[in-house]
């Protein structure tokens, strides 16, 4: 919310307190509360962070259940029919298990750490344009919790300090693998910080404006009268980039090194257990919503859906605003999908490839993305088919770059002899060795 | 210590530019992911959903839980020969004899219990019987809540018997020269054995 309406809305109900009570009735006073950006930013707010948290769960549950579709298997179908309560389930029982604190901990950070983690997470929607403008009894009101001026560089600096939670939660356990879990989080964050915010710059350079229901009302166009002007077809490369950052930076497969059971036992959180192992389960998933939300607002037009005359612009009636938050949160339940599928087709990267990838990979590609948006600016030529030409020939040159380069992807063959040949085949196979 | 000429190099697989670029190996996995997903949804998951569905054990070889047979008149088939807990690996088979009230035979189990926590479900005792009253059934879930209850008796085990008849007949008629055996009991191992006990 911008600040003068802030003031307004107070300085009004402060001035009915004060003086007008006796002559406004107590049912107007309200109504032009509830009416107001002030009024519906504030129900916004409690109805998301509920809806949220039903969400979050829910997510664990649909995960479990993705999971087991991909490798064959009916997944968790015992409480309730298909299964559907089982979170409701496994929410009780992290409630009620014995909540452990170890006695070599840092008691004060191990508290809070869990508590942070989920706080960050949950805050950052406070600047997703879910619904639209809203023509609500003559006031024209934003279905926005808040819509600052600076909307984007606040869910980003909220989002990364998500970090917090993992490092404090893994510093304070006092454990080696926690630390360890925790030291990975923190580099990996870093590091893939830097192309995301890149990536976004190229939006911001494009879009004008960092206020995220202007990002949006500013894709509800369509180039040729067909395509919808989503950022997408302008960039898809900064897309592709954005969303391997999203996942890197919500800790999630194929990134997810910070709890690599199979070396750091459970990384950052094997201390904890009961809720407050839940609240970082449920962070995770809610920075997931977070990043998937805004992934859909920056490159895939928000609540605009093409055609759809509820999802216009235009649009403010009740119904349309109903319409625009279920777009907008089917692109989300989409981009989850893909996550979720994600994780259950790659396997986890090797650290040194986790650093390999951010800093000779996605780096210079979004610097040139970057550079190109750019100079599209300064030639005025920002909106038009030259991005996605631009786009094309970065991927070119990078094609190039991979093909004339003969490092080995693995980066290994650094420390190892020259090999002469592969001995894969018997017939290449040295003499005096054992098949 | 690890021999310099034991150590093969493998070279590793030359890709292509794009392949160095990732995307073709993960969206090659994403179809993979997605044929099995769609696979499960929509024709059939390959687990089974266990105890309204059960696969079918190969009932003639399936060693699951135990049961003692009955005669033709309905007896306990046993005679307290103690050859089988004698053969128990696991000794989890505890007989008391006592003199049978039936002229055929000496001796009748007056307790029979199979610790099923102890059994490894071996088979011996089935091998030892001499005339083939304790049998192994294919059935599997076997469920209870102390360990007590895991010890089946006597009843227990002639009660299994009695449902599982159908589906496993006793493996041979009886050969023990028993007056009910119709003249079935034929063959070098019955004739033996019927020598010595008739």
């Amino acid at each position: 919310m911008s600040s003068p309406s802030v003031h307004f809305i107070v300085e009004r109900a402060l001035s009915a307190w004060s003086d007008e009570t006796k002559r406004l009735p107590a049912e107007r006073i309200m109504k032009e509360f509830l009416t107001s950006q002030f009024g519906v930013s504030i129900v916004l707010a409690n109805v998301i962070v509920l809806a949220l948290l039903g969400t979050t769960a829910y997510c664990i549950f649909i995960e479990r259940k993705v999971a087991a579709w991909i490798q064959d298997r009916h997944g968790p179908n015992r409480v309730g029919p298909h299964g559907i309560f089982q979170i409701v389930a496994d929410g009780l029982k992290m409630l009620f298990k014995e909540d452990i604190i170890p006695g070599h901990v840092d008691k004060a950070l191990f508290i809070a750490a869990p508590g942070i983690a989920m706080f960050v997470a949950f805050i950052a929607f406070a600047a997703i344009p879910w619904g639209g403008p809203w023509m609500l009894a003559g006031n024209l009101v934003n279905v926005q919790v808040a819509n600052p001026d600076i909307g984007l560089l606040y869910i980003l600096g909220v989002a990364s300090m998500a970090v917090y939670g993992v490092v404090l939660g893994g510093w304070a356990s006092n454990n080696k693998y926690s630390l360890h879990g925790a030291v990975r989080a923190t580099a990996q964050m870093l590091s893939y910080e830097i192309p995301m915010g890149i990536c976004i710059l190229v939006i911001v350079l494009t879009m004008g404006t960092l206020r995220l229901e202007d990002i949006t009302l500013q894709q509800t166009g369509y180039w040729l009268g067909v395509i919808p002007q989503w950022n997408v077809f302008l960039h898809p490369v900064a897309f592709l980039i954005l969303f391997v950052t999203a996942l890197a930076e919500s800790n999630r497969a194929p990134f997810d090194l910070a709890e690599a059971e199979q070396e750091l036992v459970g990384g950052f959180h094997t201390e904890y257990n009961a809720l407050k192992f839940g609240m970082f389960f449920l962070a995770e998933y809610a920075h997931m919503i977070t990043t998937s939300a805004l992934i859909c607002v920056l490159f895939l037009g928000g609540w605009h859906l093409p055609w759809v005359p509820w999802t216009q612009p235009e649009a403010a009636t009740f119904w349309a605003v109903l319409a625009k938050i279920t777009v907008l949160c089917a692109k989300v339940a989409v981009c989850i999908f893909v996550m979720m599928w994600l994780r259950w087709t790659l396997p986890r990267f090797r650290f040194d490839q986790l650093m390999h990838m951010a800093w000779k990979g996605l780096v210079p590609v979004s610097l040139c993305l970057f550079v190109l948006a750019a100079v599209l600016l300064y030639l005025d030529l920002e909106r038009s088919v030259w991005a996605l030409a631009g786009n094309a020939a970065i991927v070119t040159a990078v094609l190039l770059k991979a093909s004339l380069s003969r490092a080995e992807i693995t980066g290994r063959t650094a420390n190892l002899p020259p090999i002469t040949s592969a001995v894969l085949s018997p017939k290449t196979r040295p003499e005096g060795l054992a098949p | 210590m690890i021999n310099e000429s034991d150590v093969l190099l493998l070279a590793e697989p030359k890709l292509s530019a794009p392949e160095k670029l990732y995307l073709p190996q993960v969206f090659e996995g994403l179809k993979t992911t997605l044929r099995h997903l769609w696979h499960t949804l929509f024709k059939r998951a390959m687990t089974v959903q266990y105890p309204e569905e059960k696969v079918n054990v190969r009932i003639a070889n399936y060693r699951g839980v135990h049961r003692l047979n009955r005669d033709h008149d309905g007896r306990v088939a046993c005679v307290a020969c103690f050859m089988c807990s004698t053969a128990c690996p696991a000794h989890c088979i505890h007989i008391e004899a006592a003199e049978s009230p039936w002229d055929d035979r000496e001796k009748y189990p007056a307790k029979f219990d199979i610790d099923e926590l102890r059994c490894i479900f071996c088979g011996m005792c089935e091998e030892a019987c001499p005339v083939d009253a304790i049998e192994l059934t294919h059935h599997y879930d076997l469920v209870g809540r102390t360990r007590q209850e895991m010890i089946l008796g006597k009843e227990e085990l002639l009660a299994i018997y009695d449902v599982t008849r159908e589906e496993k007949p006793r493996k041979d008629p009886p050969i023990t020269g028993y007056p009910d055996t119709g003249g079935r009991g034929v063959g070098p191992r019955a004739e033996t054995r019927g020598g010595r006990l008739a």
